[in-house]
C-alpha cells in the first residue's frame, strides 16, 4: 500500500440523505473493512459531511487520498466497490463517475464564508469545526475584546441581517446592548418559513457550531445569559444536529456556567415551532416562544428595547450568526471588502427551479443575476427559454429577462420590485405562467395569515379570488385595477410585514407581465399553458403511432385506441393532468 | 365518533407530560407537541385532562392549538405521505402527483385520511429539499425528484405492505 492518508467524505444534509447517502456512507465502510483497509493507511476516516451545495448531482463524494481531492457525482452504493477497488487499491480513480467541468463552474464564481465548512466536516463532530479554526472567534472576543469593541467591529463590517429586511446588525446590537435592564435574551430565528429556502437548514445541517459560535459573541456583546433556536419542527436532521452541537458545546464549556473562564454564563435552549409562517416575524416568534398564538404586535416597542417576555432581545437571522466567527477572525476590513458598498460580504441563496444546476450557492454581494442563473445554474434545463426568477418567497417578486444584468444587492432589487429576501431564488420558464405564480404565493400568505388586521386577512382572500377566477377564465374587466388598488391599500394598511409585503407578488408580476393577465381575462387564454381551465388537450392522429403510452399514463381512462392506430381521448373524462403529454414520445399529443 | 376514555396507560404518561412541564411558563406549545406525538394527534380527552391537571383554562390550549399547522384534531392514518407544495415543487408538477394520491387513496373530498385509515395525505408549505423538487416525504423518508410513475410504485408496495 502506497498512500498513507485516505479520508472519505459523503454529502448528508437532506438533499444528500433522499439521494441515498446512508447507503453510500455504509458500502464505503462495509468495502474498506472488507478489504482490510483500515489497517494500511496512517490515517483513515470515512464520514458524513454537510450540504456541499450542489445538490442536484448527489449523492457527491470526496475520496482524498494523500491530499489529493477527487469528487464523484450521483454516487449510489452499488458504485462503492468499484471505487474502493479500482481508485483506493489500485489508485486509478473511476474517471467516469467524476464531477466534470460544469461542477468547477458551478463552483467558480462563488466565495464561501458562511459555507466555508459546510461539506467539509463532520456536523456532528466539534473537533472538526475546532481544528479548521472554529471556536477561536469565541476565544478571542472573551479574551481580548470588549463588548463595545465587538459591536463596533460588526458595524464596520457593514453586515446586515440576512432574515429580510437587511437591518444593519452591530446597530441593532448595540441598541440592545444599551437598553437598561439585567435580564437579556439572543434569538436565533431558524424558522424559514419562505417556501423555495433552504439556506438556513443547509447552515445548520452543515456547521451547527458556526451559529452557536455567532450567539456566544452575541450574547457577550450585548449582556445576554440565555439564548434560543426557533428552528422549524419540519427541518428534524437540522433539529437532530444542532442538539447534538449544544451538547458538545457544553462539555466543552462554551455554552454554561463562565465560559472559558471569562466570567460569561449563557446557555441556549431549541424551541420547535408548530408550522406557523408568520412566527418567523419576530414579535410573532417571541408571542410563539412564549407559548401562545404567533400573532405579531405592532412596533414600537422594537425587541431591543422589550421582546422576550419584555426584556430587552436581539433576534438575528442563522445566516447573520455564522457569518459573525468570521469576521472576527479575519476581520471586519475583509468582510467589509466584499460585496458593494452598501451590501457587504456574501450572501447564500437557493438557488431551484427550472435551472440546470440547482442548490446553494454563496456568492460576493454584487454580481449580476445572469451569471447566477446561466454560469452558476448552467442556463435552462430542458432547452426552455428563461422567463424570470422570483426572489424573496411569498414578500418578493418577479425579474424577467430584460432586468437579468441587474447586480445582486438590497438596494437593486428592491428598485425592480423584488428583494433579496432571505435567499430564495426560483428560476421559471416559458412554462410558467406568472398569474398562476402570483396565484400561488396568494394561497400562500393567504392561508398563513394570522388574522388579526383586516387588511391583511380579508385583503389577501380578495386578491386571492380575482387571481382565482383570472386563472379559471373567468376574470372580468377592471380586475387588473383593482389588483392594483386593493394591493396599495393592503401595503399601506397592514400591521405587520407579512400583510405589508403580500401582494408583492402580484404588483411584479403585472408590472412585468401585464399582458399575460390580459391573455386570460380578454383571450380566455393562458400563454404559458398551464392553467388547466384554459387548455385542452387531444391527439394528432397524424403523428399518434398506436403506442399505447399515452393510454397506460392516463389516470382518467379518458384514452383509447387499438395497438398500432391512432388513439381517442375523450374531453368529457380528461382531468389536465398531462401526463399523455409528458409521456408521449411522438408529439402527438397537442396541447392548446 | 367519541372519543374513548383515557386508558391508565396514557393517564400515566399524561401525568408525566404535566409533571414535566410544570411550573414552566411558555410551555403549552411543548405539551401540545407531546401529545401530538404521543396519540398521533391532538386527542380532546388528553387536552382536558391536561389543561385540568396544570390548572390552565382548556381554551387556552385550543387556542394555541388551532393556530399552527402542525397540530391536527383527528386520528391519522398509519401511513404518513407529505407532500411538499413549496415553489420550486409547486413549478415542478407537485399538484399532479396530490391529485394523483388524492385518487390512489380514495381520499374523500376534503378529507385527507382514507375512510379505512390506511393513509393520510399532508401538504405542507416547504421541507426545504427544493434542489429535488418535487418531493413527497412518505413516512418520514424523503423522496426526491418525484414523477407519478414513481410515486405509483411506491403506493404500491405501501398498499401491499398491509
Ligand atoms: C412574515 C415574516 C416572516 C419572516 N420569516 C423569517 C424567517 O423565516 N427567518 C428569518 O430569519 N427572518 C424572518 N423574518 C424577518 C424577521 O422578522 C427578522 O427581521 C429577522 O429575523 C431579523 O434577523 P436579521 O436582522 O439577522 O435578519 C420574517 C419577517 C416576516 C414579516
Amino acid at each position: 500500500m502506497m498512500a498513507m492518508n485516505l479520508e472519505i467524505k459523503v454529502c448528508m444534509g437532506t438533499g444528500g440523505m433522499a439521494a441515498g447517502g446512508e447507503g453510500v456512507l455504509k458500502a464505503f465502510e462495509a468495502e474498506l473493512k472488507h478489504n482490510g483497509l483500515e489497517a494500511g493507511f496512517g490515517k483513515c476516516s470515512s464520514g458524513k459531511v454537510g450540504c456541499r451545495g450542489f445538490c442536484a448531482r448527489d449523492v457527491l463524494v470526496d475520496v482524498i487520498v494523500d491530499g489529493q481531492k477527487t469528487t464523484y457525482q450521483y454516487i449510489k452504493p452499488e458504485m462503492v466497490s468499484r471505487i474502493v477497488k479500482e481508485h483506493i487499491m489500485e489508485g486509478r480513480p473511476v474517471a467516469e463517475w467524476e464531477v466534470k467541468e460544469d461542477y468547477h463552474i458551478f463552483h467558480d464564481k462563488q466565495i464561501k464564508v458562511v459555507l466555508h465548512d459546510c461539506g467539509e466536516i463532520d456536523p456532528e463532530d466539534i473537533g472538526a469545526y475546532i481544528e479548521r479554526g472554529g471556536y477561536e472567534a469565541a476565544k478571542k472576543v472573551l479574551s481580548e475584546l470588549g463588548p463595545a469593541d465587538v459591536i463596533e467591529l460588526v458595524k464596520k463590517s457593514g453586515l446586515r441581517g440576512r432574515g429580510g429586511a437587511g437591518f444593519p446588525t452591530g446597530v441593532k446590537w448595540e441598541a440592545a446592548r444599551k437598553s437598561p435592564g439585567d435580564v437579556k435574551y439572543i434569538i436565533c430565528n431558524a424558522d424559514e418559513g419562505d417556501p423555495g429556502a433552504f439556506m438556513d437548514r443547509s447552515v445548520i445541517e452543515g456547521n451547527p457550531h458556526s451559529v452557536i459560535e455567532g450567539m456566544i459573541i452575541a450574547a457577550y456583546s450585548v449582556g445576554a445569559s440565555n439564548g434560543y433556536v426557533y428552528i422549524r419542527a419540519e427541518y428534524p436532521l437540522a433539529v437532530e444536529r444542532l442538539r447534538i452541537a449544544l451538547d458538545a458545546a457544553r462539555q466543552k464549556n462554551l455554552l454554561g456556567k463562565n465560559i472559558l473562564g471569562s466570567g460569561l454564563d449563557f446557555d441556549i435552549k431549541v424551541k420547535l415551532g408548530a408550522g406557523a409562517f408568520v412566527c418567523g416575524e419576530e414579535t410573532a416568534l417571541i408571542a410563539s416562544i412564549e407559548g401562545e398564538r404567533g400573532m405579531p404586535r405592532a412596533k414600537p416597542p422594537f425587541p431591543v428595547a422589550s421582546g422576550l417576555w419584555g426584556k430587552p432581545t436581539v433576534i438575528n437571522n442563522v445566516e447573520t450568526l455564522a457569518n459573525i466567527p468570521c469576521i472576527i477572525r479575519k476581520g471586519a476590513e475583509w468582510f467589509a471588502s466584499l460585496g458593494t458598498e452598501k451590501s457587504r460580504g456574501t450572501k447564500v441563496f437557493a438557488l431551484t427551479g427550472k435551472v440546470k444546476n440547482t442548490g446553494l450557492i454563496e456568492i460576493p454581494m454584487g454580481i449580476p443575476l445572469r451569471d447566477i442563473v446561466f454560469e452558476i445554474g448552467g442556463g435552462i434545463e430542458n432547452g426552455k427559454k428563461y422567463k424570470a426568477v422570483q426572489t424573496g418567497g411569498p414578500s418578493g417578486g418577479c425579474i424577467p429577462e430584460d432586468c437579468l444584468d441587474v447586480k445582486i444587492d438590497y438596494e437593486s432589487l428592491m428598485q425592480l420590485g423584488a428583494i433579496v429576501g432571505s435567499g430564495g431564488m426560483i428560476v421559471l420558464d416559458e412554462d410558467d405562467c406568472m398569474v398562476n405564480v402570483a396565484r400561488y404565493f396568494l394561497n400562500f400568505t393567504q392561508s398563513e395569515s394570522c388574522g388579526k388586521c383586516v387588511p391583511c386577512r380579508v385583503g389577501t382572500k380578495r386578491l386571492l379570488e380575482i387571481l382565482d377566477r383570472i386563472t379559471k377564465g373567468e376574470g372580468r374587466e377592471g380586475d387588473i385595477e383593482l389588483l392594483e388598488k386593493l394591493s396599495q391599500d393592503i401595503k399601506l394598511t397592514s400591521l405587520c410585514g407579512l400583510g405589508q409585503t403580500a401582494p408583492n407578488p402580484v404588483l411584479s408580476t403585472l408590472k412585468y407581465f401585464r399582458h399575460e393577465y390580459e391573455a386570460h381575462i380578454r383571450d380566455r387564454k393562458c400563454p404559458a399553458k398551464a392553467c388547466r381551465a384554459l387548455i385542452t388537450f387531444s391527439i394528432s392522429e397524424a403523428l399518434c403511432k398506436g403506442c399505447g403510452a399515452c393510454m397506460r399514463a392516463c389516470p382518467a381512462g379518458a384514452i383509447t385506441g387499438e395497438k398500432k392506430q391512432p388513439h381517442k381521448l375523450n374531453q368529457a373524462l380528461c382531468i389536465k393532468c398531462g401526463s399523455c403529454f409528458d409521456v408521449c414520445k411522438f408529439k402527438a399529443v397537442v396541447k392548446e | 365518533m367519541p372519543e374513548t376514555a383515557l386508558t391508565e396507560a396514557e393517564i400515566e404518561k399524561l401525568e408525566g407530560i404535566c409533571a414535566k412541564y410544570a411550573g414552566q411558563k411558555g410551555s403549552v406549545i411543548a405539551v401540545l407537541q407531546e401529545l401530538e406525538s404521543s396519540f398521533g394527534y391532538v386527542a380532546e380527552k388528553a387536552v382536558n385532562f391536561v389543561a385540568d391537571k396544570m390548572e390552565m383554562p382548556r381554551s387556552h390550549f385550543y387556542g394555541v392549538a388551532t393556530f399552527y399547522a402542525q397540530f391536527h384534531f383527528k386520528p391519522r392514518g398509519r401511513n404518513i405521505i407529505t407532500a411538499c407544495s413549496g415553489t420550486a415543487c409547486h413549478v415542478k408538477g407537485s399538484d399532479r402527483l396530490i391529485d394523483n394520491m388524492v385518487r390512489e387513496f380514495g381520499l374523500p373530498e376534503g378529507e385527507d385520511t382514507s375512510a379505512d385509515m390506511r393513509f393520510t395525505l399532508e401538504k405542507v408549505n416547504c421541507v426545504g429539499a427544493c434542489s429535488i423538487a418535487p418531493v413527497i416525504i412518505i413516512n418520514k423518508e424523503v423522496h426526491g425528484k418525484m414523477t407519478t410513475d414513481k410515486l405509483n410504485k411506491e403506493i404500491k408496495k405501501l398498499k401491499g405492505g398491509q
